[in-house]
């Protein structure tokens, strides 16, 4: 339900939702080690992805995502292609990006990487779209940064335009024109889900509403309920637009164990090397175990524990904020492939189970 | 330096930009019982529904008009954007600049690039008819309101405030102190520095005694 009376965001809940409830899992192709730690070839680690997907589907997770990077912990420029790889050897799992880096990418191959995609899997293809918070795409792809919410604006506006399907007449300012133009793969059943990856700009979630994508909430740090007021911005955007409910989704990372203590001493070690990597390039102060403690507590952002913890913080928190879907990003560079894996089974067989009983109530 | 008249208190903040780190500002600011406008590059009525959802309370106007009628002005845009503002519109104005420039995340901006100052430095340079105070860029906006606590509070966080001009960089710590963090007031803003991305506070949330800490190691290493 939607009101047009202001209401102060952090006395509300995100209200129910009308839609099924998905429970998924997310990777960035996180660079793996062996037993003996040491780094595992990319295309090692690659072909643990695509086993890893298919294991999702084994132990009953709805979704598998993929997120684009290019760096040497996350070496997966090219998700969709390993996607494939999984959609071939798979009958019922949903699979898509997480994220499609869409600022650096050309609008029309992205549509035709994923209805192709869409093809292969009999319409289980997905696709979540991002400006990049994650920038290696920028430099390579010969990209200014200070562009990117320019970039994202336009390409989010021609891929809106391609994902109706039909012949598209389009003018924009990055590339040449089409008119009545064709783009195929043509999509069986009408256009694929889209989402847009919302990460705390409120004029982003407007965005989504506006162009009738889903929308994602990426929440990586701090409060999740601090997200509670976008959720029912975007239900009265579309409303604004005269469009119908769509759904909402959450994506954080996390790391489940037999045990709370199994979990965190797996995750700490390799969270902390990644953070202080990332720290130097975004230019903060390296995290504490004070500050760890705090986003794997109730208040944060991070999913790490039993079967147990972790369901109870993903029922609560999809409460809260009136969403449908959760994606656990799974993984962290230098974990082992057993960890992950068990990781995985522990998400289909225990966790989500116990979400979908603890929100039947 | 400046033609500014600093207010003698501050009631009114106007906070231009409405992306990640605005919205975040403007409701802790009507928490803490300012009255707050909100502006963005262009019209108020693209920002009605964002403003009544996320910041139930704050007034969208036109930017003109928000500092027209301010105290004080939150700049909370991009920084890349900043060469292009004109700095008329801030002329006479207490402006707080919680924008960070850190060009491995945020592209080169050549304005910035390169200077032997600080950002907030450059900031005032651009801004020559106005009074600077760098604050609120230095702790993370998804951090920003769960980190505020109560004057008091044995476990308060600190939040720098740096400034050239004394008086004005004592009223933006009596705003942040309202806002709910202990102000650490810095002598200028070439000392504005060490709250900077690259620097042993930025995207930390410490208490005092470790705000004061970073300081006194930081200098022993300059």
């Amino acid at each position: 339900m939607t009101t047009s009376t202001p209401e102060r965001p952090r006395e509300t809940t995100g209200g129910s939702t009308p839609f099924p409830l998905v429970l998924g899992l997310d990777t960035f192709g996180d660079h793996e080690h062996d037993a003996r730690d040491l780094p595992l070839s990319h295309a090692q680690t690659i072909r643990n992805v695509v086993e890893e997907g298919v294991l999702a589907e084994q132990v009953g997770v709805d979704f598998f995502g993929i997120g684009e990077h290019h760096t040497d912990d996350f070496p997966m420029p090219a998700a969709d292609v390993v996607l494939a790889a999984i959609a071939a050897r798979t009958q019922r799992i949903h699979i898509g990006s997480a994220v499609t880096v869409l600022s650096s990418d050309d609008p029309v191959r992205v549509f035709q990487r994923f209805s192709t995609l869409n093809a292969i899997s009999s319409g289980r293809a997905e696709v979540i779209l991002g400006r990049g918070s994650s920038i290696d795409s920028f430099p390579l792809f010969g990209y200014d940064l200070a562009d990117y919410e320019y970039l994202f604006e336009e390409k989010v506006n021609l891929f809106a335009e391609l994902r109706k399907g039909g012949p598209v007449t389009w003018q924009g300012n990055l590339r040449p024109s089409l008119n009545n133009q064709d783009v195929v793969p043509f999509t069986e059943n009408g256009p694929f889900p889209a989402w847009i990856g919302v990460g705390g700009s409120p004029q982003s979630v407007v965005r989504a509403a506006h162009y009738g994508f889903s929308l994602m909430l990426a929440i990586i740090g701090g409060s999740p309920a601090r997200f509670r007021p976008f959720s029912r911005l975007f239900l009265q955007a579309l409303e604004k637009f005269g469009r119908e409910p769509l759904p909402i989704g959450v994506h954080s990372p996390g790391h489940v164990a037999d045990t709370d203590e199994k979990a965190l001493e797996e995750f700490w070690p390799r969270w902390l090397n990644i953070i202080t990597k990332m720290s130097k390039v975004r230019g903060f102060a390296i995290p504490t175990m004070e500050s760890f403690r705090f986003e794997v507590g109730p208040q944060g952002a991070l999913f790490i524990g039993s079967p147990e913890t972790v369901a109870q913080k993903i029922a609560t928190n999809l409460k809260t904020l009136g969403a449908n879907r959760f994606d656990l990003k799974f993984g962290m560079p230098g974990l082992s492939p057993a960890s992950v894996l068990k990781n995985i089974e522990l998400y289909g067989t225990k966790v989500i189970p116990r979400v979908r009983e603890l929100l039947a109530d | 330096m400046s033609g500014s008249v600093i207010p003698s208190s501050v009631r009114r903040i106007a906070v231009l930009g409405a992306g990640h780190v605005g919205p975040v500002i403007a409701r802790i600011a009507l928490d803490a019982g300012f009255e707050v406008a909100i502006a963005a590059s262009g019209s108020p009525e693209n920002l009605e529904l964002i403003t009544q959802v996320v910041m139930p309370g704050a007034e969208a106007r036109w930017a003109a008009d928000a500092v027209a009628a301010a105290d004080l002005v939150v700049l909370a845009i991009p920084l890349h954007r900043f060469p292009t503002l004109d700095p008329g519109l801030l002329a006479g104005k207490l402006v707080v600049d919680a924008m960070n420039y850190w060009a491995p995340a945020d592209g080169v901006v050549p304005m910035f690039q390169g200077q032997e100052v600080s950002s907030s430095e450059t900031v005032q340079r651009q801004l020559s008819q106005s009074t600077v105070v760098k604050s609120l860029n230095q702790i993370a906006y998804q951090d920003l309101e769960d980190g505020r606590r109560p004057a008091g509070s044995p476990d308060r966080h600190a939040m720098g405030v740096a400034g050239n001009d004394a008086g004005a960089a004592k009223l933006v710590g009596e705003v942040v102190d309202r806002i709910g963090y202990d102000p650490i007031l810095l002598p200028s803003l070439s000392a504005g520095r060490i709250l900077q991305p690259g620097g042993p506070i930025f995207g930390a949330v410490l208490a005092r005694s470790e705000f004061e800490l970073a300081i006194r190691t930081t200098a022993v290493h300059a």
